[in-house]
Order: structure tokens, then C-alpha cells, then sequence
């Protein structure tokens, strides 16, 4: 069943609207949610929230529970090729919780985190921006680690990043259902503005594999999930530009690099010169590869998690 | 005065990325000003322009203590500028959401780091703001509350109103949260407009400064403009009027103007028919704070605060 949870003017006839769909079967009282599209130019979640969909809708008799579906946090965001909260100037997953009293997307804000509140499972699906290509990862906040971890590796996914608190990111949808007892897993795949079919199939299947683990899913496992990396700590190095120019790589995300292995270059087309060539600092994971060439000094190129010693043979993941 | 380079970046096709200053006297840092931070600040750039320009004169005269050290960057950001974006043209992200910076971060990082390191250790700072709610405001001083706010220095600039706000998880990057965290007096200045060049309010606004800088003893010549005796303000104590419906928007009342209760404020039509769809009344007698100066608005948009 389609609802609206949120309806409000536009100037100029039209209604901004944000809509979930509540698919429910059976007994269970447990409820899980699945929202995407908090930025306007992530689209990956689009295509899993129609696979869930899709998916639940043909075999109804194995749902034992409620899923509901929000596809579009941010919908002018989506329809109008904008990361941001359109008019607004601002990044909508860093307003949450919301404000009753605030502006339309301070007002929207606050009305999703009312209706997702006291669920017992959220996940947030974010694409990467146009920048950056991440592998599949789910990202959890060091307060939530023995909390959401067991969580997270249900999800089919190739990397958990346990990252530091920072104040900023309280605003966040995550952090606000987090803070209040709803668990928030945050998704990142992919790149901006494109839909890689396989990540999106491989987190549709970890979607039902924690659907099946939380007693919402009867319906049997396709493949056992991936064994993903779990990433704590200071252990991830950050690549960034030496140099303004164009970044050349045929690197790819998910694999593993060598401690002084070239992850590419920075060039200069104006003089056909190569500016630097960008080295892998140590034996790791990477997980993130710049996706858009034209770089700052200072643009985020890579981020690499680094293997101990113990890691080195079991390529970070627990055998 | 010493016009100086603060901060180079080399692009890939654009000439050099580089952030200017000009400083006057030497020994003490004392004072610095920052004009505009994003690229539609132009009213900030004018008056930290027009501040260059008028200390100059007074250096030149002698009417400036040469033992205090004033810093003014007119523009934080010239890249953005020259393309008419608010943010970082490449990738969005906003330099006064950075700070303190990472010298080994980002790009936007990088320029906050650069820029803060030039501006750490000053007594006062200012920074010519702008807010993401699109309208204008009565010039005013706005400090956040980090424990660390000086509101009897913020009097010394004579603004007709001084206003507190509680800061919200993101602004602890903002350059005014950090700067009173590391120890200086830091004022964020709202000049009324963003976009547009306001002479009148522009002026008060340098007349402000010009009174500060007479107070803390930079100006050693009289000054002849006494100000206001600043009526201290929280924002969360403002009354604040929304739209109730969508459409176009008409402002009978702007910022700065006395208003009834029970007074037509705006007018909202439709922006087919031209049928009134909603006449904005004054919830209260007051001063306009803030009024939303843009022709389209949306159901639930703030459009005015009243004092």
C-alpha cells in the first residue's frame, strides 16, 4: 500500500510529496525500512528498493512482517540532478532530525524521522557522489559498533567501516534514529549518478539475508553472504591530490594493492607532462578510487584500509 | 598597508586560485576582518572593499595606532565568484562548513586550514555572514553560543542589534565557532543583502567598524558617529511567521521596518489566476528581523521574523 507521509505546496501547482510503500504479510510484528534518495544524485538505492520491492510483492507468502520502502527522501533532489535539497542550499542528511517549526525541508526532515522512529531496522542506502566509487560498505558510527556490526555483516557487503564520532555528522539521518534506539545501518555503493546492476543485486540479496535473520523473510538463501572486511580504528589511508590536474587510473575498487604499487597518475594535458604519480603508501584494501578525473590539490583519490601483519594472509577478512 | 598573497592553488586550466590580504600596523594582532567566504557574497566583498580603502586613508594620515595589526580579506574565495557559484565550483562543498581545516585534507580543507591559520591568535574577528534562508536582515552582530561568546565586545560596534543562537550540530565547522573556540572574539557581521550591493546599509555597516576600531584603540583620531546602544537579542525568542500556502510572493514590509499586530505583511497570489491565497498578517508589534526576499515561495517557508 502506497502512503503519502509528506504533502506540501509548491509554488506553482504542484505538490512535494515523499511516499512509502508498506508491504506487509503474516503475524510479525517486526517492521523494517528501507530508504534511499537523502541525496538527490545517489541513485544505486533506486534499483534496490525496486528489487525489495519487486521481490516481496512475488512471493508475499514469505513475508512475515512489515517492510515499507521510502525510494525518494529528496525527490526534486532526484528529478532535477541535484545532491542537495533543491532551492534550500542545503545537504538534507545534515538537517535530522528536523524541525516541526522550520522551514519545508527542515518540516520534511522532522516527519521522517517521526515516521521511521521505534522500527526495528533502517537502512539507508547512499550511492557515493559523482566523485568517488566506493565498494559496497556499510558505515557505523564508534558509539553504535557492538550495537549494529552483527547487523551490518548480514548484509552482503565487502567492507565495514567503523569510523570515529564527529560532531557534524550528528545531523544525520542515521545518527538521529541511532541516538533515540531505531538501528540505522548507512549503505555506500557505487558512484553518482549511475546504477551498477551487480553491487545492486548483491545488497538486494544481503537485504533479504537480514530480512531472513531478523524472522521478517521465509524465503531460503541464494548464496551464503560475502565475509566482509570490518574496518575499526586509524586504519585507513587517505589519498589525496599532490597536484591540480587530471587523474588517469584503471584501478579498480574491492582489491588489493601493494605497498608501492602506482594507483595511477595526475596529468597535465596543457603541457602533455605527467605532475605525479599517486603510489600506494601501504599493503591494503581499497575500497574507494576517484571516479571524476579533474582533481584539486588536495581531491580525495583513494582510500586504501591498511593490513596488519595477521591480515596480510587472510586478505582483512575473518576465515 | 600590505597588500599580500595569502594562499595559492594551481588549477588544471584556470589561472591561479589565490586569496589576498591587506594588513595595516604591525605587533599585536588585533583585529581581522573576513568579507565574502562563498561566491554570491558580494554585498561582503564591497564593504571589506570599502574598509581597504578607508583605512588606507586613515594609514596615511596617521590616524592608525602602527602597534596594532589589522588583517582584512576581502574575498575567501575569488574561484567561485568568477563562475556565480555559492560553494566550491568543482565539487559543492562549502569552505566555512570546513573549519578549522586539515592542511592535508581536501581542497576546500586545505583553503580553510590555509585561511585559519592566518587568522588564529587575532583579539576580535569578524566575518561578513550570509544565511541559507534567501532574504535580507537588519544589519546585526550574530554570535553562537559556545560559552566563549563576548557580547560586551560586540556592543563596541554599535549594530542596532546583537543576536545569540544555539549552535546546531553543523555549524561547529562554521569559522565563527572555531575562531571562539581557539580564543579570539569572533563576530559573524550581517550587512543585509547577499547578492546585491546595499549602499545604505553597507555604510552603516563600515561606520560600525570603523566605531569598533576607534573603541579597541586602532583609530586614534575622534570619530564622529556614536551608534547604537545594541538591544541584545536570542534568536530562539524571535517570532517567526511562515507561509502557510505556496505561490508568489509580494512583501508589503521589508527588514527593519515597524510593524502592527494584525498589519498585512505580504501577500501570497496564485501564480495562475492571481487570486490572493494568503494575506501574511503580523503575529505581534514589532521590528522586522528578517524578511524572505525571494518572488516564489514554498508552503511552510520562514518568511519573516519579527522582534
Amino acid at each position: 500500500m502506497i502512503k503519502t507521509i509528506i504533502s506540501s505546496e509548491l509554488p506553482i501547482g504542484e505538490q512535494f510529496l515523499v511516499r512509502k510503500n508498506v508491504l506487509s504479510n503474516g503475524n510479525g510484528g517486526k517492521r523494517i525500512c528501507v530508504v534511499t534518495g537523502t541525496h538527490g544524485d545517489e541513485l544505486e538505492g533506486q534499483m534496490v528498493c525496486y528489487e525489495v520491492s519487486r521481490i516481496i510483492q512475488e512471493n508475499i507468502e514469505l513475508l512475515d512482517g512489515t517492510v515499507e520502502i521510502y525510494p525518494a527522501l529528496n525527490p526534486l533532489g532526484i528529478d532535477s540532478l541535484q545532491r542537495g535539497f533543491p532551492n534550500f542550499d542545503l545537504d538534507m542528511n545534515r538537517i535530522f532530525p528536523g524541525n516541526p517549526k522550520g522551514t519545508m525541508v527542515e518540516q520534511a526532515a522532522y516527519r521522517i524521522t517521526e515516521d521511521l522512529k521505534g522500527a526495528d531496522m533502517v537502512i539507508d542506502i547512499h550511492s557515493s557522489n559523482l566523485y568517488l566509487r566506493e565498494c559496497p560498505q556499510v558505515r557505523i558510527n564508534v558509539m553504535h559498533e557492538d550495537w549494529l556490526v552483527p547487523y551490518a555483516k548480514m548484509l552482503n557487503v565487502d567492507f565495514i567501516w567503523v569510523h570515529d564520532a564527529a560532531t557534524v555528522l550528528e545531523a544525520t539521518l542515521a545518527y538521529s534514529l541511532n541516538s533515540t534506539g531505531t538501528p540505522c545501518l548507512v549503505v555506500e555503493l557505487g558512484v553518482g549518478q549511475r546504477i551498477n546492476d551487480r553491487m545492486c543485486a548483491n545488497l538486494t540479496n544481503g537485504v533479504f539475508n537480514l530480512l531472513r535473520n531478523m524472522g521478517v523473510w521465509k524465503g531460503v538463501e541464494d548464496a551464503l553472504p560475502s565475509k566482509p572486511i570490518v574496518c575499526k580504528g586509524d586504519k585507513v589511508d587517505f589519498l589525496n591530490a599532490a597536484n591540480s590536474g587530471v587523474f588517469l587510473t584503471e584501478q579498480k575498487t574491492g582489491t588489493v594493492v601493494e605497498k608501492g604499487q602506482k594507483i595511477g597518475a595526475i596529468v597535465d594535458p596543457l603541457s602533455g607532462t605527467v605532475l605525479s604519480e599517486v603510489i600506494s603508501p601501504c599493503l591494503g584494501y581499497l575500497f574507494t578510487i576517484r571516479a571524476y578525473p579533474i582533481v584539486y590539490e588536495g581531491s580525495l583519490m583513494a582510500r586504501i584500509y591498511k593490513f596488519d601483519e595477521k591480515e596480510k594472509s587472510t586478505g582483512g577478512r575473518d576465515l | 598597508m600590505i597588500r599580500e598573497t595569502l594562499y595559492t592553488m594551481k588549477s588544471l586550466h584556470r589561472d591561479d586560485f589565490k586569496i589576498e590580504g591587506f594588513r595595516f600596523g604591525s605587533g599585536e594582532k588585533t583585529m581581522a576582518i573576513v568579507g565574502s567566504m562563498r561566491g554570491d557574497e558580494i554585498q561582503q566583498l564591497y564593504i571589506c572593499s570599502q574598509m581597504v580603502a578607508q583605512l588606507k586613508e586613515l594609514e596615511s594620515q596617521g590616524d592608525l595606532d602602527p602597534n596594532k595589526s589589522i588583517l582584512i580579506i576581502p574575498s575567501c574565495n575569488p574561484y567561485s565568484m568568477n563562475v556565480s557559484k555559492r560553494f566550491w565550483a568543482m565539487d559543492n562543498t562549502d569552505i566555512n562548513r570546513m573549519f578549522p581545516g586539515y592542511d592535508q585534507g581536501e581542497t576546500t580543507q586545505r583553503i580553510a586550514a590555509a585561511i585559519f591559520k592566518q587568522l588564529e591568535g587575532y583579539q576580535y574577528g569578524a566575518q561578513m555572514a550570509s544565511s541559507y534562508i534567501p532574504g535580507s536582515y537588519v544589519p546585526h552582530v550574530r554570535m553562537l553560543k559556545t560559552g566563549y561568546e563576548n557580547i560586551e565586545a560586540a556592543k563596541m560596534f554599535g549594530f542596532p542589534y546583537i543576536s545569540v543562537s544555539t549552535p546546531a550540530p553543523f555549524d561547529t565547522a562554521l569559522l565563527n565557532y572555531n575562531w571562539q573556540v581557539w580564543g579570539t572574539s569572533a563576530f559573524s557581521i550581517y550587512a543585509g543583502q547577499t547578492n546585491n550591493i546595499d549602499k545604505k546599509n553597507a555604510l552603516l555597516t563600515q561606520q560600525c567598524f570603523i566605531r569598533f576600531l576607534k573603541r579597541i584603540g586602532v583609530i586614534r583620531k575622534p570619530v564622529k558617529n556614536v551608534g547604537y546602544d545594541s538591544l541584545l537579542l536570542d534568536e530562539d525568542n524571535l517570532v517567526r511567521i511562515s507561509a502557510k500556502k505556496a505561490g508568489l510572493f509580494t512583501a508589503q514590509y521589508g527588514a527593519g521596518d515597524y510593524v502592527d499586530e494584525g498589519a498585512t505583511i505580504a501577500i501570497i497570489t496564485d501564480p495562475n489566476d492571481g487570486s490572493v491565497l494568503e494575506e501574511v498578517k503580523a503575529t505581534t508589534s514589532g521590528y522586522i528581523f528578517f524578511a524572505y526576499n525571494k518572488p516564489l515561495v514554498f508552503q511552510h517557508s520562514l518568511i519573516f521574523t519579527i522582534i
